[in-house]
């Protein structure tokens, strides 16, 4: 017979999942746990400076892992500051395991100090959540949270544990099996079938992978797919790193600001292969005039996916890495030749335009002199606005989980945490984050947090004075009226990283700035390296909000 | 030039469902399901829930609009740990037939 805590029997239970580290910030109502933790010695925790910080360090270690990262707050304020972290958890699907202290038992609905319903605040944005009643019910919940996080589509689970649930003394007899990935839904081999004919068939197919692929660890099959059958691949932002960008069936993002030759091949297509992706509105454009002469198969580990946006001629509802390992063999082998020659002739003709590209003062000749002092070994995490978009575009990501970035939910504040988050998961590798000056200041106070840990994160500060994508739709699309969107006053982020005791260069403030850019890439540990670029640079091409992916401008706005 | 233009919501038919969801018996488990209806802007125009017999599950009656979203609002409640199946019915389904006589 054992008998513990609660608290005792939570980090024992998160021990026995393997967890190693967690990231939080304790407060009165999870002080318990904070206590046994202590007491037990047996994980790291990382304590952020916001709630917020420490959902996406939580995040950074599962996308740079696959892995489930746990994240901890107290009750009230503590809670609601984690959602924004659990809501992008949600909209990318990443495993992820929030823990939050609540009142006690018999406080509950009384309006207590710090209490707010973080059960109800979760569920719209939670694969599932759990307000805990009583210390046994830990032994079931705690391995549930961490087997529905890694389950089918992956994504967030929340438990909140009133302060009296974890003094409470439990006793039982035997220890919980961890909670593990459950094996994928029966496998349907003659929609298999039906889909290898449709590939055999097609003459103008094009493969579609979004960030399923990568979570299925399914990037290798899908990249001998592809070069089995000759087809050439998008990718969504999401799934960028499933297949390098220099090999020659990539085809690169698609959507938004995906090149103009991307779009292209994907509106000619006759067969659209979507493979672990949910067709959402950044990649597609406007759904009804997507990918016209298509037909689409779609393969999704989540069945309400499957006609969702568009209705597919064939869905297949399947974990994508065993649809992909079945596909294969049915697949013939072709050269395709027609179709990659005129593919290669769209890439010629509307080819990804990069001004300045060996321009080190500009956004592309940056994000390149930075992959040059890099190897493939390197993560490659970003904040969200312009730089993440010329990050998505430049970079020559090589292998799924090198590319950490907010999708679904765009939260500028990502970067940051999720770097530091991902450079102690994986200590090895260096972790460059692009970031804008916008996006930085959201999370500003992880400096803290990177300067105390020492993690190897390389932090790249595109510095433009202004919320740059919205300073771009404000100039494209309303009338060049920019408000809110400039900031008047310059922060000095060389001296304010000092401050937080890192060591911050700028890169105008040398004759040599490729030199300082290597110099302050090579050092040991964080550094923080201040870039300007200019605020009239824009992000292009672009599909206007609401148009076809055809119907894309180019600088000076010209419609092609 | 426009901003965000999403396809026009489709109009509303007339031809009701019912839904015969069946829950697992414990707290939070209504907000789960009715939460799903609200945030995706879906009407449930009639509900009713009791425990089954040995207590643990509990069974759910919805009444809705069968317009084209109800497939994937079936796939989405689906994949509510709680729920434990989903089967639609027709309208005239005799539970809100007779339970019509306590709404007049």
């Amino acid at each position: 017979m054992h008998t513990l805590t609660g608290a005792e029997l939570m980090v024992a239970l998160l021990e026995n999942q393997g967890v190693t580290h967690i990231a939080g910030i304790p407060g009165g109502a999870i002080l318990p746990f904070y206590d046994a933790l202590a007491r037990r010695g047996t994980i790291t925790h990382i304590l952020a400076r916001h709630e917020q910080g420490a959902g996406f360090i939580a995040q950074g270690m599962a996308r740079a892992t696959g892995q489930p990262a746990v994240c901890v707050a107290s009750s009230g304020p503590g809670a609601t500051n984690l959602l924004t972290a659990i809501a992008d958890a949600h909209l990318d699907s990443v495993p992820l395991v929030a823990i939050t202290g609540q009142v006690p038992l018999a406080m509950i609905g009384t309006d207590a100090f710090q209490e707010v319903d973080i059960y109800g605040m979760s569920i719209p944005v939670t694969k599932h959540n759990f307000l805990v009643r009583s210390a046994a019910e830990l032994l079931t919940v705690i391995p549930e949270a961490f087997r529905l996080a890694q389950s089918g589509r992956p994504g967030p689970v929340l438990i909140d544990v009133p302060k009296d649930v974890q003094l409470q003394q439990v006793s039982f007899a035997a220890w919980p099996e961890p909670g593990t990935r459950d094996t994928g839904p029966a496998l349907d081999l003659a929609a298999i079938a039906a889909a290898a004919e449709l590939i055999d068939a097609a003459e103008r197919p094009v493969l579609y992978l979004g960030g399923g692929v990568v979570a299925a660890g399914a990037a290798p099959l899908a990249r001998a797919l592809a070069e089995q059958a000759a087809i050439p691949t998008v990718m969504t932002l999401m799934g960028l790193g499933a297949m390098p960008s220099d090999h020659p069936l990539s085809l690169g993002m698609l959507g938004m600001h995906g090149a103009r030759f991307t779009n292209f091949a994907v509106q000619e297509s006759d067969l659209l292969l979507v493979v672990g992706a949910r067709l959402d509105d950044r990649a597609v454009g406007k759904a009804s005039a997507f990918a016209p002469h298509a037909r689409l198969i779609h393969i999704d580990i989540d069945r309400a996916e499957l006609g969702k946006i568009k209705t597919p001629f064939l869905a297949i509802h399947a974990d994508v890495k065993e649809a992909l390992a079945a596909l294969l063999p049915r697949v013939r082998p072709q050269m395709r030749k027609r179709w990659l020659a005129h593919v290669a002739a769209l890439k010629a003709r509307f080819p990804m335009a990069m001004p300045g590209r060996d321009d080190i003062a500009q956004h592309y000749g940056l994000i390149q002199a930075v992959a040059e002092q890099l190897d493939d070994s390197a993560v490659v995490v970003t904040d969200v606005g312009q730089h993440q978009m010329w990050v998505a575009q430049a970079y020559p990501l090589c292998r799924p989980r090198q590319w950490l970035t907010s999708g679904g939910l765009g939260t500028m504040g990502f970067g940051l945490p999720a770097a530091i988050g991902a450079a102690l998961a994986q200590p090895q590798r260096t972790v460059v984050l692009f970031t804008g000056d916008g996006s930085l200041q959201m999370n500003l106070q992880e400096l803290a947090t990177l300067a105390e840990w020492q993690a190897n994160v390389k932090v790249v500060l595109m510095d433009n004075h202004t919320l740059g994508l919205v300073y771009q739709q404000q100039n494209l699309f309303y009338g060049q009226r920019a408000i809110a969107s400039y900031y008047t006053h310059h922060v000095d982020f060389v001296t304010v990283a000092r401050g937080f005791g890192l060591p911050a260069f700028d890169l105008t403030q040398t004759a040599d700035p490729r030199r300082l850019l290597a110099e302050a890439l090579g050092r040991p540990g964080p550094v923080v390296i201040r870039c300007p670029i200019d605020a009239q640079a824009f992000v292009y091409p672009m599909v206007p909000p609401g148009a076809a992916n055809n119907e894309m401008i180019e600088a000076g706005g010209v419609v092609q | 030039m426009i901003e965000q233009v999403a396809e026009p919501l489709p109009i509303y038919g007339f031809e009701k469902r019912v839904l015969e969801l069946e829950v697992n018996n414990h707290p939070g488990v209504m907000s789960h399901i009715v939460g799903l209806f609200a945030r995706r802007a879906f009407n449930v125009e009639g509900i009713l829930c009791m425990p089954l017999p040995e207590g643990t599950v509990s069974r759910i009656w919805l009444l809705v609009y069968a317009d084209q979203r109800l497939e994937q609002l079936i796939r989405q409640l689906e994949k509510l740990i709680d729920v434990r199946s989903v089967r639609e019915h027709h309208a005239d389904h005799e539970v809100f037939v007779q339970a019509e006589r306590f709404f007049r």
